[in-house]
């Protein structure tokens, strides 16, 4: 699997995929996990470190001082400009790749720096720099206030009235940091052997874990001062399993906006034995079949079709370029009476949760679509200026190195009445989806994809045969408006959204529910 | 112990509605170390991983530390080594256009902004141009270990880019067009123009098509895409660890007869051609299919022991942030004869496809099932007909090479890492209605 595709890293060579930047992609944890697998016996315990220390740890105090802070933002706007941002960011990540049977790669990874925007107009200014001294935040201050050069507005010093800082508290109750390695590393070697122990067919087993504390500082020349400590653990397991049809793949992952204190509650076996129930079901699967089918998908099968069908149409940079299907279709029934459609930043513990957006913004719980109904957009700060409105708090990036735009935070239908398994029951032939992979979407067209990793075929009301995995296809509007049972057995699962470069975690969520026909491209 | 260090610069210029919508300037560093420590016991090594995006002295010493104390807790493995000079002498390789840095930001932005400008007014029925990019990176990499590994590469890029819009009543359709290059000389924006517009307006009116088993056509974009999943598969680290379609299959025909797949970086021409690999050894040029016949893999150093060969120069990492890996670079198709529009007249009918979605969840190199969304246009009597939109493309990878019935002459060096041409393949799934 090409290590390459889920990459996103913050190096100098990442220019190259602006290539594929028209359409936004959304993959639920493509197949090969960002963040390295890895396991075996005999680590040390983390007491006899003695790692020196020469730069503090990602720290609670602050990031940047006040004062220089408004040095650095009146710098920003010394050629004018209607506002001035500087975004810090200090993030600590470390993973961890059991693959092969052996514990192969620990990697720990430190990024620090800021991003400073300058927006003059219609026009934004930004450069960034890992160089938080007060001369390093001048001259990338310096390099952004380019842009309102010549446009009149002159200089004008700022007296930024930065109110105290709003901190939020993290949620986190064990910290990455104060986990020994070897803790890391047992849940590694755990899952392996749960994994192995699935099936004799189960051929290779690759289990990662990752976890990252990302503290976040965004100051602007509006007075908003914010300060935010992300804590995100995950952990994935691939299993290959083999047989006479040749081999086949599983996948389960786990992430939350949480620390360690997830393994109190999920266990490390469940996940292994998941991922490779996935491969040894598609050991005896036949192909897929082709064309316009009933669906059936599974409550917490992955949601990647809302946030494919409408979630990226309904994000309001597309909506003001007349890029998405959605445009001009406010107040106007856009899906079936059973789609109500949330996007909800606040829920707690999810993996696209936030404190605050990435421009300082509380998140919101914002109704999309109510009842079928168009009722809104999601917004960040700049394109929310331009309707006149505020921020919805959807304005994310994924480093300090990248301008913020509008991102879903936990997309997710809200859960209907029905029972999960009438529904099955009621439908005579068709295809059940209990898990499903990534998906892609043409916001302009509506067209998108969303994969299946684990189906099966639907005949008079029961399950019957495992299928092999395909793409689904569809128009957004037109799928929506096809949906007629949801049932109360909702659940969300975690997700990596990659629009225009930047990668951000994400959260889906829905209850099981049919759809009554969309195309399957399989080969039989 | 190994040290890969990188310094780079970026300028980015978004053009929209005749205005520069964002502009970005920004320098980047960072430094990746891998550790090694012997096991106790002598019964292997261990290796430790640490990166930081800084080239500050206290925060490289910082992640020194970190990545001795990981290397303490892998499993020990007579395999993990570090790379050693091979002496395989490096191609050295002109990757680098000075005028990447002294051509004005004025200029950079004007390229833009014309681009947008002449693209929105290429033809009545586009009706927007979403975004018009131009960006450029310059990048250098230095890579020493203690096993005697010196190397250095550097190399620009330019590139541009524009998404266009089309419409007729309520239809739209989308068609993106680039052109990379060394530096903002080389860049052809008349071609990206050009091809944003033609793929956005000849998809005006595309319907579903009829579900039908057919030869299909891929655009040289698409090939490049197909390609990558393919070179994925002849990762030697992918067939050591039993993740590979092709893993045993060396001297087996799995492709067709005039299929012939090399990895080759040494082409300067090759948009991710390098003098050296990942681990610091000379780039070679490896042909992994020949005539249809799987000829061999692409090993790093450790991948390569644990086959119990030598490394074929093929490391590849993600930056700075990543360790290396076994992997394509530059894979390019030795070209056939025939143009695009005589593979179309031999197919005679069929389905032309000029873009696909859906890749990472619907190709999956380990088993080959192959599924993809696509949009392209019907091809009938030999020639392109009426368009066609939400349908998808399946089969299997190892049925698809087997039935390669063309493969174009019409080479193109694209971003990535793999050219393309256009490519017929015969026997394909068509799901529509």
């Amino acid at each position: 699997m090409s290590r390459g595709v889920a990459r996103t890293g913050t190096s100098p060579e990442r220019k190259y995929r602006a290539v594929s930047s028209s359409p936004t992609v959304s993959s639920t944890w493509a197949v090969r996990p960002e963040w390295g697998p890895c396991p075996a016996g005999g680590a040390p315990s983390e007491d006899e470190l003695d790692t020196t220390i020469t730069i503090p740890p990602v720290t609670d105090t602050s990031l940047i001082d006040g004062d220089v802070l408004q040095r650095v933002l009146s710098a920003a706007l010394a050629n004018g400009g209607d506002m001035a941002e500087v975004f810090a960011e200090d993030s600590a990540t470390a993973t961890a790749m059991l693959d092969d049977r052996r514990i192969e790669e620990l990697s720990s990874g430190r990024s620090r720096g800021a991003g400073i925007r300058v927006v003059a107009g219609e026009t934004t200014g930004f450069a960034h720099t890992s160089d938080l001294s007060e001369a390093g935040l001048l001259a990338a201050a310096s390099a952004a206030a380019s842009v309102a050069r010549g446009r009149g507005g002159g200089g004008r010093t700022v007296a930024v009235a930065l109110g105290p800082p709003a901190v939020h508290d993290r949620g986190a109750r064990t910290l990455p940091g104060t986990v020994a390695k070897s803790t890391k590393l047992d849940l590694l070697v755990r899952a392996d052997e749960a994994a192995r122990a699935a099936g004799g067919s189960i051929s290779q087993v690759q289990v990662g874990c990752g976890d990252s504390r990302r503290r976040v500082l965004v100051a602007n020349s509006d007075g908003l001062l914010a300060e935010n400590d992300q804590i995100r653990t995950r952990f994935n397991v691939m299993c290959v399993a083999n047989g006479d049809t040749g081999m086949q793949t599983g996948y389960e992952s786990l992430a939350r906006t949480e620390g360690y204190e997830i393994f109190e509650r999920y266990n490390v076996e469940d996940i292994a034995r998941i991922a490779a129930g996935r491969a040894l079901a598609k050991l005896s699967a036949r192909a897929a079949p082709s064309g316009e089918v009933p669906i059936v998908l599974a409550g917490g099968s992955g949601g990647i079709l809302f946030h494919e069908a409408c979630g990226h149409g309904l994000e309001a940079d597309h909506i003001l370029k007349d890029a998405s299907v959605y445009t001009g279709q406010m107040g106007k029934l856009v899906a079936s009476p059973l789609v109500t459609l949330v996007d909800d930043g606040t829920v707690l513990g999810e993996w696209g949760n936030v404190a605050f957006d990435d421009e300082g913004h509380a998140p919101s719980r914002s109704v999309l679509i109510e009842n079928g109904v168009l009722t809104d957009y999601m917004w960040d700060w700049l394109r929310a200026r331009k309707e006149g409105r505020t921020s919805s708090g959807n304005g994310r990036r994924q480093s300090y190195q990248h301008l913020p735009m509008v991102r879903m935070t936990n997309t997710y239908l809200l859960a209907g009445r029905e029972n999960a398994d009438e529904i099955v029951a009621q439908t005579p032939s068709g295809v059940y989806v209990s898990k499903l992979g990534g998906g892609q979407v043409n916001t302009t067209t509506g067209d998108f994809v969303f994969g299946t990793t684990e189906a099966y075929l639907i005949e008079d009301g029961h399950l019957t045969e495992p299928l092999r995995d395909a793409n689904l296809i569809g128009n957004g509007p037109e799928v929506l408006r096809r949906i007629d049972a949801v049932a109360d057995d909702f659940d969300m699962t975690p997700g990596t959204c990659g629009k225009d470069g930047q990668s951000v975690p994400v959260g889906c969520g829905q209850a099981t529910l049919r759809i009554t026909g969309v195309t399957l491209g399989g080969t039989a | 112990m190994e040290v890969y260090v990188t310094r780079g610069s970026e300028n980015e210029v978004r053009a929209y509605d005749g205005e520069v919508e964002s502009l970005t300037s920004a320098d980047s560093s960072g430094v990746g170390i891998r550790v090694l420590l012997d096991g106790t016991g002598g019964e292997g090594r261990r290796l430790g991983f640490a990166w930081a995006g800084s080239l500050d002295p206290a925060v490289v010493q910082d992640a020194l530390g970190a990545a001795r104390d990981n290397a303490r807790y892998a499993t020990p493995d007579p395999d993990v080594v570090l790379a050693e000079p091979d002496g395989v002498p490096s191609v050295e390789q002109d990757l680098w256009d000075d005028a990447v840095i002294t051509v004005p930001m004025q200029d950079k932005i004007a390229l833009a902004l014309e681009l947008e400008r002449s693209t929105r007014s290429a033809d009545p029925r586009v009706r927007q141009v979403s975004s018009a990019d131009y960006s450029d990176s310059r990048v250098e990499v230095a890579l020493a270990s203690t096993t005697g590994i010196r190397s250095e590469t550097r190399r620009t890029t330019a590139f541009v880019s524009v998404d266009a819009i089309a419409g007729e009543g309520a239809d739209s359709q989308t068609g993106t067009g680039f052109s990379v290059g060394r530096s903002p000389a080389t860049l052809h924006p008349d071609e990206a123009k050009a091809d944003a517009v033609l793929r956005s307006t000849r998809l005006l009116g595309a319907q579903k098509a009829r579900s039908a088993r057919c030869t299909v056509v891929f655009d040289p974009r698409v090939v490049s895409t197909l390609l990558s999943v393919v070179g994925s598969a002849l990762s030697g680290e992918a067939v050591v660890k039993g993740r590979s379609l092709f893993a045993g299959r060396i001297g087996e025909s799995v492709a067709s007869g005039d299929f012939t797949l090399t990895d080759d970086p040494t082409n300067s021409r090759a948009f991710s051609a390098s003098s050296y690999d990942g681990e610091g050894l000379a780039c070679r040029s490896n042909v992994l299919i020949s005539d249809g016949m799987l000829r061999m893999f692409v090993y790093d150093t450790v991948s390569a022991r644990r086959a119990q060969t030598r490394s074929t120069g093929s490391a590849v990492r993600g930056g700075f942030s990543g360790t290396p890996s076994a992997g394509c670079r530059a894979l390019v198709l030795a070209p056939g004869t025939k143009s695009a529009e005589e593979i179309l007249a031999s197919v005679g009918e069929g389905l032309y496809v000029q873009s696909i979605t859906g890749v990472h969840s619907g190709v999956n190199p380990v088993s080959g099932d192959f599924s993809v969304g696509a949009e392209g246009l019907m091809i009938r009597g030999g020639c392109l007909a009426e368009p066609v939109r939400e349908v998808t493309v399946a089969s299997t990878l190892q049925r698809m090479l087997q039935a390669v019935v063309a493969v174009g002459g019409d080479l193109r060096w694209l971003p990535g890492v793999a050219a393309g041409q256009t490519l017929a393949i015969a026997d394909m799934q068509l799901s529509g209605d």
